[in-house]
């Protein structure tokens, strides 16, 4: 089916994009860059989206919902990545907890958490924008109030630590560990399914 | 919240990065191995006859049964908690213990006339064996888990049954140096009972505790 030299440019593609793909978490980790990070994440999201969409697609349920799945991963990747070791490639660890969380959601759903590894997207073929999601504002019900006003001024309202700390009148420390503490309450939520009814 | 304001919030947190998680694991791992010796120095203590013990292959090779668990163990410990976790041949060198322990059993089944085989087994401090190896192996235990809980292991149950079996290890490396049991027979029957407890104790905990 794919000739050779499709397949190694296929290799080279995936090369480059590992090597981007941790060239942009080493300078949002080591020196707080913002605009890497976001770039990583969005081209995380992506490829995460493509992946939990065919998964869901798999097992017939609604491929709206794998949205779903692309924020519990991106939760995961923000909060976990201290696991990424950087002697290692950085696509094969991001789908290993996109994997995981989409097995999680199948099963959620009651389906049968069973995803062949051959399904997965090795390319990064399809890469797929985000749709037009329903606002989840649910999921920020479950946060306390300080917390969702400062998790809903940074993300919804797109103001930086540093509004945000005026606004609520804090200081920007601790408008950061709030904004912390409520992505961490946020993969909480996901993890154990309460953020349906919320 | 739409995906695009998610990743808005989750790049203003830009800089809130832990340290290294295989440095986590090593100063937990570290800090329950010297809590545990402290404990083991205080209240157990070292056989009186260590000197002339260090002399005679069954006191030496209790060392070298746990070694052979304890290798493989530790390698794991730092691999379970990682969502793309690979155990490689580290798993099936998992067996290289209980072959040990195995063989050492028959070499002493045949150097020991079976009159003593009872004796041999049975010791003089097995209830002693189960309780001061799963105490010891609780300070280890404690903070594997908790450097653990930072990682994000896929199958948690897993990851806090090898943290209490190099918990085990741990414990059973110190609690060696103090019983004065040192037949083949007795380890192959104690020390796997007493390992049960730690090890069952990690994956209880761990599948409620490591959940990500």
């Amino acid at each position: 089916m794919t000739d050779p030299a499709r397949r190694t440019e296929q290799t080279i593609r995936r090369f480059a994009r590992e090597a981007e793909w941790a060239g942009l978490m080493i300078a949002a980790t080591d020196h707080g860059d913002q605009a890497a990070y976001r770039a990583l994440l969005e081209a995380v999201a992506g490829f995460v989206r493509s992946l939990a969409r065919r998964g869901f697609a798999r097992a017939g349920l609604d491929i709206g919902e794998a949205e779903d799945v692309v924020q519990e991963t991106l939760l995961a990747i923000h909060l976990k990545r201290n696991t990424w070791r950087r002697s290692d490639p950085l696509g094969p660890w991001v789908t290993a907890i996109a994997r995981n969380k989409l097995i999680d959601a199948l099963r959620r759903r009651g389906r049968r958490g069973e995803v062949a590894i051959e399904d997965l997207p090795g390319e990064l073929e399809a890469e797929e924008t985000s749709p037009v999601v329903e606002d989840l504002r649910g999921l920020l019900g479950g946060l306390g109030e300080r917390q969702r006003r400062i998790v809903t001024a940074i993300s919804i309202e797109g103001r930086s630590v540093r509004e945000t700390a005026q606004l609520l009148q804090m200081t920007d420390g601790a408008v950061r560990v709030a904004l912390h503490r409520g992505l961490k309450a946020l993969a909480a939520r996901f993890r154990d399914g309460s953020h349906e009814d919320g | 919240m739409k995906t695009d304001d998610l990743i808005t919030a989750l790049a203003a947190d830009a800089r809130s990065a832990s340290p290294p998680f295989g440095r986590v694991l090593a100063l937990a791992l570290a800090a329950g191995a010297v809590l545990s010796l402290m404990a083991f120095a205080l209240r157990i203590g070292l056989r009186p006859d260590i000197v002339e013990a260090l002399g005679t292959v069954r006191f030496v090779f209790k060392f070298i049964a746990i070694a052979a668990v304890a290798v493989p163990a530790l390698v794991l410990v730092f691999r379970v908690g990682r969502p793309d976790a690979d155990f490689g041949w580290w798993g099936d060198a998992l067996v290289a213990g209980p072959l040990l322990l195995t063989l050492a059993v028959l070499a002493e089944l045949v150097a020991v006339p079976s009159a003593a085989w009872s004796a041999r087994l049975i010791g003089s401090n097995a209830i002693h064996c189960l309780i001061v190896i799963p105490s010891l192996s609780a300070a280890p235990l404690a903070f594997l888990l908790a450097a653990l809980r930072r990682g994000a292991a896929p199958r948690p149950a897993v990851a806090g049954a090898v943290a209490g079996l190099a918990s085990a290890c741990v414990a059973a490396a110190y609690y060696a140096a103090n019983c004065t049991d040192d037949s083949p027979l007795f380890v192959a029957t104690w020390y796997p009972l007493a390992f049960a407890v730690p090890v069952a104790a990690g994956a209880l905990l761990g599948s409620r505790l490591l959940r990500w």
